[in-house]
């Protein structure tokens, strides 16, 4: 087949809204897209076990260190399917995870973000998982077959992560002065770099119009964020918590909540590795590589011995 | 300024947390999984069994539940920091397996005492001395993952043995602790081993790491099989193991993996005790303060606060 029969084919499978699976041809820029798209996705996992396993060993119940074990595993677990649906378009984990710690590819930049309370446990749940969900249900329909099926499984956990988060808010509103502070004080510190997880606004987002002509992505960044700012503001409330945004008011007309404009400057001064713990958490990421290198070595050459001491009994059976 | 949008999911999902906000109990089953405690609730509160004393089985259950809760802490300490992602999973399980054992014996302990403590109390508002748990549990591994394994293969081997033989405890709690436990610790035991095998077989560094490993916290073993006054008494009452029991079940299981490891058994003398007591009288390492100063601190800031 021509280059022309083969784009057209996946023209017709994107448009009939079909998916594309790892053995179809695809255009040499959709499976890099995909790649880059698929590989933060993991790395925003992987980096983003570190600001919640700030609090393990310091949470404050035994229930609610259970719960954020439970929680910092899943997602390890997250990062390891979507290594896994990477792997699919040809590039395995290993040097995706040199990428990162060189600093060649990106994470999330919502975790350059410090946890200094145990309340952010709670606020990363209700709103980091929750602008998360915003952004990948309409994932569980991208065009690529092997990333909208992790991201089915990733979107129930997640869901159940943010219902955590908002369940820990709660009782720590309903508990002491020094918790309600708490909490009031880490909405504040969060809200904003929450709003600006969704990415720069539609008219300075270069790369949105030909991922949603791929379908890879289903709505612009500010419809996305739109969605979740009209998610929040009855969760805040039903919190008995304010957003630190004086400019956040019901429009009527609209049917939806005018907001006021994040710093955008300082959004790309994080995405630019200016954050307060970009290199914190680069490094942390390096030292568990570095560090674990020996054993996966080892681990290799325990594999080989054994497969080696396999075929050696294999030869000896048929020489017998 | 932007899109319009509306959603009717969306208010759904709204209403879905405002209705949260009216059902905020703690005892809620679906916020405490993964613990296995609401498996064991109506047991903590059964009566102590005839002819057991109070206070001796609220010392064992201290003893039990202290282990698992400083062991899960120190694997804790490896979350984000694990070779591979596969480990960090596996790490984190075996955390959260031995605090899920952890947060009822503890219960079962308050409960028994009879002073009003919970899991909490127990967990975070105790001194150094009044843990009961055994060195092996305590020391740490400075992010040496042969230690890790060399930690784990010893304390699962022989907690293994011990939840064996503690399957018909004449204490419901510690009975179901250990019928659960028996499945958790069983795949912890072979985690441990199945890496001490890739490590002790694997390339010349990970064999010396491994081995350097077992020789430090071999010297800890000896404490493992030292029955204290408490375990003799219930040992009569039908309640407790003679930690002493376990050892030829350990050695032989430990005896099997070094072999096939390819790993020399050590043979350096065992810590020794102060005064003739250790852990399970409240005499600790060094290690065990500073767990404690950091595990206890958020909890101890708030006395008063629920979480």
């Amino acid at each position: 087949m021509s280059t022309a029969d083969l784009e057209q084919g996946f023209a017709a499978t994107i448009s009939a809204d079909q998916r594309i699976e790892p053995r179809d041809w695809m255009p040499e820029a959709y499976r890099r897209t995909l790649i880059r798209q698929i590989a933060q996705h993991a790395h925003s996992e992987i980096i983003g076990m570190q600001p919640e396993g700030n609090w393990i060993l310091r949470a404050p119940s035994l229930r609610r260190k259970a719960i954020l074990i439970a929680k910092v595993q899943d997602e390890a677990g997250h990062g390891l399917y979507l290594y896994a649906a990477a792997e699919t378009l040809g590039v395995d984990r290993e040097a995706l995870t040199e990428k990162l710690i060189e600093s060649r590819q990106k994470y999330s930049s919502i975790f350059n973000y410090p946890t200094l309370s145990f309340a952010d446990i709670g606020v990363i749940g209700w709103l980091v998982d929750g602008a998360a969900i915003c952004n990948q249900v309409p994932l569980c329909r991208c065009s690529y077959g092997p990333y909208a099926r992790a991201m089915i499984r990733i979107c129930k956990e997640e869901s159940f992560h943010q219902r955590q988060g908002f369940e820990l808010l709660l009782a720590m509103v309903n508990g002491s002065d020094a918790q309600r502070e708490m909490v009031q004080e880490s909405t504040n510190r969060w809200w904003w770099p929450t709003v600006m997880m969704f990415g720069p606004p539609d008219d300075d987002s270069p790369n949105t119009a030909q991922s949603m002509e791929w379908g890879i992505k289903r709505h612009t960044n500010d419809e996305l964020r739109q969605r979740f700012v009209d998610m929040a503001v009855p969760q805040a409330a039903a919190l008995g918590v304010s957003l630190p945004d004086p400019e956040l008011v019901w429009n009527e007309e609209r049917k939806a909540h005018d907001y006021g404009d994040p710093d955008w400057e300082e959004f790309k001064a994080v995405v630019a590795g200016a954050g307060p713990t970009n290199a914190q958490r680069v490094a942390r990421r390096r030292r568990a590589h570095e560090n674990g290198a020996w054993v996966r070595e080892a681990a290799q050459a325990y594999a080989d011995k054994q497969a080696a001491r396999a075929a050696g009994r294999k030869d000896c059976e048929v020489a017998a | 300024m932007n899109v319009h949008h509306t959603d009717v999911k969306e208010h759904d999902a709204a209403n879905a947390y405002q209705s949260m906000s009216e059902t905020t109990g703690h005892d809620d089953p679906r916020w405490a999984f993964g613990t296995g405690v609401e498996d064991a609730q109506a047991e903590i509160t059964s009566p102590v069994p005839d002819g057991v004393d109070a206070a001796d089985l609220a010392a064992y259950c201290l003893m039990l539940g202290d282990d698992a809760l400083i062991c899960s802490h120190r694997l804790s300490e490896w979350v984000s920091n694990a070779p591979e992602l596969e480990e960090d999973v596996a790490l984190a399980n075996t955390a959260l397996d031995l605090l899920g054992q952890a947060r009822v014996l503890l219960a079962r302990a308050g409960q028994v005492e009879g002073r009003d403590r919970d899991e909490d109390s127990l967990a975070y508002l105790r001194l150094e001395a009044q843990f009961r748990n055994v060195a092996l549990a305590e020391i740490g591994d400075d992010l040496d993952f042969a230690c890790a394994i060399a930690r784990l293969l010893l304390f699962s081997s022989w907690r293994l043995a011990l939840l064996h033989r503690l399957l018909d405890s004449r204490d419901p709690v510690i009975a179901a602790v250990a019928g659960k436990g028996v499945n958790e610790v069983t795949y912890h035991r072979d985690y441990a081993a199945r890496w001490a095998l890739r490590l002790g077989d694997g390339t010349a560094e990970s064999h010396d790491r491994m081995q350097t490993a077992l020789n430090a916290v071999w010297p800890y073993v000896e404490e493992l099989y030292r029955p204290s006054e408490v375990e003799r008494r219930l040992v009569e009452a039908g309640v407790a193991v003679d930690p002493a029991l376990t050892r030829a079940e350990v050695d032989a299981v430990l005896d099997e993996v070094l072999a096939k490891a390819t790993l020399a058994r050590p043979d350096g003398p065992p810590i020794g005790t102060i005064g003739g007591r250790g852990g399970r009288q409240g005499v600790h390492t060094e290690h065990l303060g500073h767990v404690l100063a950091e595990m206890q601190s958020l909890a101890r800031q708030h006395p008063e606060a629920t979480w």
